[in-house]
């Protein structure tokens, strides 16, 4: 019975991973390789290499990017949903970074920083940032306000009653912020190789593309998804060893 | 109890109560909303004083400024002597709401105003798991708030309030959010309480049987804006057991006077 979600994970898998074989067959397109072929040209890839020196060149914008994001969009939202100074102003700042489409300001921040790393950080920070700010920053607002009470009741300095009752209160909130900016990041990182300079994984999934070698840019796709979804489940993980009377909601309820 | 008819004879003797609470002249608007007018009350030390009256009446508001997490705007509450200017070790507070921390086990949360006191943690451990189990919560020691019911959540309120070991407790409704039967063994246990901790109590609540069962001293304030009207001091059955005070007759009457007089403010 403990099992039964993980059970229920590869068997959502194996049906996915079987259409898609099967899309592959019948053909759907041309430039739709199976999901085996897929496969041996991912095991291809990590075995002469490719793979990982294409890993060692895009995980580090993504790791820089999602590291930034999550300090600082974390502290930040802190900072915004407990300050209403801040909130005026920053919170604007962070719904327009939310709201404007990445794509097109990408030559404006080449055009600033050129084409190097500091580009593809930057790219990966625009997507990342404003969801795990304007979540933070929402959840400590709507700490529940008998909880501060209790901590002012009991003598509690600002600074206890934020570390003691406010993050934790927020930190469901917090994390779906940082599940979402993430994944936001993962897109960030592959659309600045794609769009900036092809490196990396980027790389690999466009060159390709030109070459009509669909297998390797489609292992290329699949192994960048498989990478965020078992780095969300760490984060998940994290959450759950961090706050565990969480889980079942509020007292309140 | 002994200790108790003793309080009372010397009380009496002096005509006087020590007040271990006063708030004097304590008024509370809230913009254009007059909240509380001009508002003194003496609550005595070692007893339990109520603050009864319709909804709306400012009972609630009166007491978070005794806590200090309201400022009057005018007026001064004044706690054995000294004048109270925020929250402090003298008084803890009980939540209607419990107010637990939901990530927190039972130990963690009743420990909670030891750890903002800074005592040790072994020491303020074994401070909470005397009152987890002077409450009856013994073995929920290492529980969440969410495996627990509304009646067990209000006790490690009550066990937290307690380990601060203050001198004035402070109650808002605490019983209102459980259900009957665990009411009534609460205001049993309050009474014990009341008589074996030698702290002042202060409790609101919309009951007028809650009042008048666990009071030393009832205050009833009026609506709009808020006021004293009256007070009453039960004296009679205190003493005849918790089993006889809801058959006695100075009971029953106190019940069907307080009703008599609130029942025009309640729409």
């Amino acid at each position: 019975m403990v099992n039964r979600a993980f059970v229920l994970k590869i068997v959502s898998a194996l049906i996915l991973f079987g259409a898609w074989e099967i899309a592959g067959r019948i053909p759907v397109s041309l430039a739709f390789p199976t999901f085996l072929e897929s496969m041996s040209a991912l095991f291809s890839m990590a075995a002469d290499g490719t793979l990982w020196l294409a890993y060692a060149e895009t995980l580090q914008p993504l790791v820089v990017g999602i590291a930034i994001s999550a300090v600082l969009g974390i502290a930040i939202g802190l900072w915004v949903g407990l300050n209403d100074f801040f909130d005026w102003l920053f919170s604007p700042i962070f719904i327009v970074m939310q709201a404007a489409p990445l794509a097109a300001l990408i030559p404006l921040l080449v055009l600033a920083y050129g084409i190097g790393l500091t580009s593809k950080v930057l790219v990966v920070c625009i997507m990342a940032m404003p969801v795990i700010v304007l979540n933070t920053a929402g959840a400590v607002r709507n700490t529940p306000e008998s909880m501060k009470e209790m901590g002012r009741a009991y003598l509690a300095t600002d600074l206890a009653i934020v570390l003691k009752i406010v993050i934790p209160a927020a930190s469901p909130v917090i994390f779906a912020g940082l599940r979402l900016g993430i994944s936001a990041g993962f897109i960030g990182a592959i659309l600045a190789e794609l769009k900036i300079t092809p490196t990396g994984v980027g790389d690999i999934i466009t060159y390709s593309r030109s070459i009509a070698d669909y297998p390797s840019m489609y292992a290329a796709i699949f192994s960048i998804i498989l990478l965020a979804v078992l780095f969300l489940n760490l984060l998940e993980k994290t959450e759950t060893v961090l706050f565990k009377g969480n889980q079942r909601g509020y007292v309140s309820d | 109890m002994a200790m108790s008819q003793t309080k009372m004879a010397v009380a009496e003797a002096d005509g006087v109560l020590e007040s271990a609470v006063s708030t004097r002249n304590i008024s509370k608007n809230y913009g254009e909303v007059e909240a509380l007018r001009d508002l003194s009350l003496e609550f005595p030390r070692g007893q339990l004083t109520s603050l009864l009256g319709p909804s709306g009446c400012g009972k609630t508001t009166l007491l978070k400024i005794i806590a200090g997490l309201l400022e009057p705007t005018s007026g001064e509450v004044e706690v054995n002597g000294s004048k109270v200017t925020g929250p402090g070790p003298d008084r803890a507070f009980v939540f209607q709401d419990f107010a637990l921390l939901p990530w927190a086990s039972v130990i963690r949360n009743v420990s909670f105003g030891l750890e903002m006191r800074g005592v040790a943690k072994s020491e303020r451990e074994a401070i909470a798991e005397r009152y987890i189990r002077e409450v009856g919560l013994a073995g929920f020691e290492h529980a969440y708030p969410h495996e627990l019911s509304g009646g067990m959540r209000q006790r490690v309120g009550l066990a937290r309030a307690l380990s601060v070991d203050s001198q004035v407790l402070l109650m808002d409704e605490p019983f209102s959010a459980v259900d009957e039967q665990t009411r009534r063994k609460f205001q049993e246990d309050l009474l014990g309480l009341v008589q074996n901790e030698n702290k002042t109590f202060i409790f609101v609540t919309h009951s007028i049987e809650e009042a008048v069962y666990v009071s030393d001293q009832i205050a009833i304030l009026l609506p709009r804006p808020s006021r004293v009207s009256e007070i009453i001091r039960p004296s009679g059955f205190r003493n005849k057991g918790v089993d006889n005070i809801r058959r006695d007759p100075e009971y029953l009457d106190i019940v069907d006077e307080i009703w008599a007089s609130l029942r025009t403010y309640v729409e």
